[in-house]
């Protein structure tokens, strides 16, 4: 079995499967549950200044999709940060770590925007013997409106100001927790690592209303006839956080910075795939409260299957291994041709490729009389639209060879070119158009 | 309880009444709002579904699958109502396994197809219970038509020319409307009155007048002149209502299934119904089904088809069958019966073994008998008096693609016109389309 042993930013823990900060890591008793079912590490959910807790309501807190039979797509929560006063958690924190050395806990942080506060904080962070903490810069609701949160995470210079804080004030390691309710992830990341972040851990959740009440006309999860904009995650967000991880990987600015990957990880595969993506471990939540914390379980089987089957010994040899081949559209061979194929052995004959391609596609799929459909490829454009949507995944993409002739153009397949020298690009040297006077 | 199962001869009372209960409840109990939801979201919404070009009504199915997935069961049935009047019937009733769920795709990819016919009556249930009917007339065309048969063929086409404001009597035989839904169907596929409720339902839409006993032909009722002299047009849907004989010795000894069958359709309390210690049902098809899986719930000790043919030919489908023998029904088959015996405390049914050859069915002089406390003939129904001057073929009233006879203005549907197979769906989708088209005529388009 394959070694899932994680180091992420000198944390060791047994395997890369943590659980994020939220509602599951609130208490001691979770946490521990966590532990014993075979969580890698925990990060606490976020901790306030000592005083007086913040409060939650006392209605619904979570809004839900659902896809067929009632499975969770997405959770949105407006949940706030805990409400349990800070003494009580940094005890429990204490009694945790010290009953489980191996397993990493890190602490979820969100105090006000000023340095006193967070000064204030970190020793007694320090104190519990936690690994390491996390700067909860991106809750979208609730707190956000009292200047942290989000409110800290889409303006990079507050970021790093106050990452700077953080690093000057302990010797704990830090992750940065950005927020996707931004337009280019790349520049709060690169703010973090100036503030001297040893990780950014995303992303946080997404702004979002996941529902409105038909009969009351209000958004859900409502309270009292009323609702407000929540934190969106689960496995709907997954492609929105897998891209921002790989910009931040790819970008020469942060290039190498640790990234802890979250969002909408709900098997190995999809851990593995934010690894591929840079990702130096993954958080999970939704996942968790939607089954429960064996899920983890299966996290560390596949991961180990997968590994083995493709003879890696360290997760370290699937980090990052996809962010090389994550490009810009302009970069992709636009001499490079496929063609959908469908496997008439394995077709139910259900005709979803057929209703797709020909009401919104490219009219390439032929029906005939006995329900048997077949792909034109005169007309096909290779948009992958019918191997989406077919139910028993029988529609494959064949690859047209070198010097092959695609039915459709009449061209034949040549050499990688892209659009930076394609004569219909006004900016290409080859450019076939008229050029507008100078 | 005085009699049970072992009690000799043809007596009532075999069963508790807790027992006749759970014998003739439910077959197939309604889905849940949660069972149709996971059962809903099975559905692919294929394109130009094989289920809906299976179905004799041509039912949008996926598209009333999506209006029960998305929590408008309501709208579902006007999509099934719409083109099936009697979707509900024919949800508790339809070979389902060999029209619609037999052509989903998912029968391809897992073997299990969707549950059509549930969701179907989930969704008309639904609208029924709610007391609904979701048609209403078109003006009053001054046009008058008499239908004759209150079952599937004639109710729908009522229903059809009644929506089309055309003034409908409906002419029927029996002292209620319902036809083999009322009478001839297995009484645990549709419990609790259902086929009369339905009726009521479907007359909701009103134009329709009903007049019961009364029947064609028949001195003081009135001949098909005397009805195209008073409408303008006539549709024929009366059904089947001879038996074939068996032309054997001692088969005045034997009931016609049919009958036993509308008489336990027809008794409130099912412990007052005799029933034969030993029950032998001749036949093969749905109804010998449906009378010797009867027989045995009422508390007969052995229920016995006997079939002339291999099992394979049974025109009972695979799942009746099925169905027959999970009831402990016991199935012979390869036998002809050659006379019917009283002898001493009962009957003996005298069955020659058969053999198919290149010259059809050969009697073997292989013979048994079985004993018998009633025997069931289900040999199949012949048309009744016609009126000599339509034209037939086949044993039945011939008609055309739109349900035309060989007379002018005058229309038939359902089993006693010739053509498709005779199930409730096929009788509704003909007396439709002889509606639609007698509109036209109507109309003068």
């Amino acid at each position: 079995m394959a070694d899932l042993r994680s180091e992420f930013v000198g944390i060791k823990s047994p395997n890369p499967f943590w659980l994020a900060s939220a509602p599951p890591t609130d208490k001691e008793y979770n946490v521990r549950r966590a532990y014993e079912a075979g969580w890698g590490g925990v990060v606490w959910k976020t901790l306030g200044s000592e005083g007086p807790p913040v409060v939650n309501v006392s209605g619904p807190r979570y809004g839900v999709i659902y896809g067929a039979d009632r499975r969770v797509l997405g959770i949105n929560n407006i949940e706030l940060i805990t409400d349990r006063p800070l003494e009580v958690n940094l005890r429990e924190i204490k009694s945790v770590k010290r009953d489980y050395p191996d397993r990493a806990l890190v602490v979820s942080l969100m105090v006000p925007c000023d340095e006193a506060s967070w000064k204030a904080i970190l020793p007694l962070v320090e104190e519990t013997g936690a690994d390491g903490v996390e700067l909860n810069f991106g809750c979208p609701h609730g707190m956000a409106e009292r200047g942290m949160g989000s409110a800290v995470g889409q303006v990079p210079e507050y970021i790093e100001m106050v990452t700077r804080w953080v690093k000057q004030n302990t010797r704990m390691p830090c992750i940065v927790k950005l927020t996707p309710n931004i337009t280019d992830v790349r520049k709060p990341a690169e703010a973090a690592k100036r503030g001297g972040a040893d990780a950014v851990s995303l992303i946080n959740t997404i702004n979002s209303i996941t529902s409105v009440n038909l009969d009351d006309f209000a958004p859900e999860p409502m309270i009292d006839g009323m609702g407000t904009h929540g934190g969106y995650c689960g496995p709907a967000v997954k492609p929105i956080a897998l891209n921002m991880v790989a910009e931040i990987a790819r970008n020469a600015e942060t290039a190498g910075l640790p990234i802890s990957g979250i969002g909408g990880v709900t098997t190995w595969r999809d851990a593995a795939e934010f690894m591929a993506l840079g990702a130096g471990n993954v958080q999970v939540c939704t996942a968790a409260m939607t089954y429960g914390f064996k899920v983890v379980q299966e996290m560390i089987s596949g991961l180990s299957e997968y590994m083995d089957r493709k003879g890696m010994v360290s997760t370290s040899e699937i980090v990052g291994r996809a962010v090389p081949k994550v490009t810009d559209w302009q970069y992709l061979n636009l001499n490079y041709v496929t063609k959908a194929v469908i496997n008439q052995d394995d077709c139910i004959k259900c005709g979803r490729c057929y209703a797709a391609c020909e009401d919104t596609s490219h009219q390439a799929i032929a029906m005939d009389e006995d329900r048997t459909f077949t792909v034109k490829d005169e007309e096909c454009v290779a948009c992958n639209l019918c191997v989406d949507v077919c139910p028993v995944d029988c529609i494959t993409m064949r690859e047209l060879a070198k010097g092959e002739t695609d039915p459709r153009t009449g061209r034949e397949v040549g050499d990688y070119a892209n659009w930076t020298t394609h004569p219909n690009n006004p900016s290409s040297a080859s450019f076939c158009g008229l050029r507008p006077a100078e | 309880m005085t009699n049970s199962q072992l009690t000799p001869g043809v007596v009532p009372g075999r069963l508790s009444p807790q027992e006749y209960d759970a014998n003739f409840a439910d077959v197939a109990p309604p889905l849940d709002a949660h069972e149709a939801q996971v059962a809903a979201d099975r559905c692919y919404f294929c394109h130009d579904a094989p289920c809906m070009t299976a179905c004799p009504t041509s039912i949008d199915i996926p598209l009333f699958i999506r209006q029960i997935a998305t929590g408008t069961p309501e709208a579902a049935a006007k999509t099934i109502l719409g083109q099936n009047i009697l979707g509900g019937m024919c949800a508790r009733v339809c070979p389902t396994e060999t029209l619609c769920e037999g052509d989903c795709v998912r029968m391809e990819s897992e073997g299990k197809p969707v549950e059509i016919g549930a969701l179907q009556r989930f969704a008309t249930d639904r609208l029924m219970a709610a007391g609904k009917h979701p048609f209403t007339r078109a003006a009053p065309t001054g046009k008058s038509v008499a239908v004759v048969g209150a079952g599937p063929a004639g109710l729908s086409a009522a229903h059809r020319l009644a929506m089309h404001g055309h003034e409908v009597t409906i002419y029927d035989a029996r002292p209620k409307p319902g036809g083999l839904n009322e009478y001839g169907i297995a009484s645990y596929k549709a419990p609790e009155a259902f086929a009369s409720a339905e009726v009521a339902w479907l007359l909701q839409i009103g134009g329709i007048t009903v007049m019961q006993n009364w029947q064609m032909g028949r001195a003081g009722d009135g001949t098909l002149d005397d009805l195209l002299a008073d409408h303008d047009a006539v549709f024929l849907g009366m059904g089947l209502s001879g038996v074939n004989a068996l032309n054997l010795p001692g088969e005045e000894l034997a009931i016609p299934a049919t009958d036993f069958i509308a008489a336990l359709r027809q008794t409130e309390d099912l412990s007052t119904l005799p029933i034969g210690r030993k029950v032998v049902v001749i036949g093969g098809g749905m109804t010998a089904v449906d009378a010797a899986v009867q027989a045995k719930l009422l508390g007969a000790e052995t229920s016995t088809i006997v079939y002339r043919r291999s099992q394979g030919e049974m025109p009972a489908s695979e799942h009746e069958q099925d169905h027959a023998l999970g009831c402990n029904v016991r199935l012979i088959c390869n036998a002809a019966p050659v006379a019917i015996h009283a002898v001493e405390g009962g009957l003996e049914v005298e069955f020659a073994r058969t053999e198919t050859t290149g010259a059809g069915l050969r009697k073997l002089d292989d013979t048994f008998r079985l004993k018998a406390d009633q025997v069931f003939t289900a040999i199949g129904q012949t048309l009744g008096a016609t009126p000599a001057e339509i034209r037939l073929a086949g044993g039945k009233i011939a008609v055309d693609g739109a349900g035309r006879t060989s007379l002018s203005r005058v229309w038939a549907g359902g089993d006693c016109a010739l053509g498709g197979e005779d199930l409730t769906v096929t009788a509704v989708a003909e007396g439709r389309d002889a509606a639609e088209d007698m509109h036209k005529f109507l109309m003068g388009e």
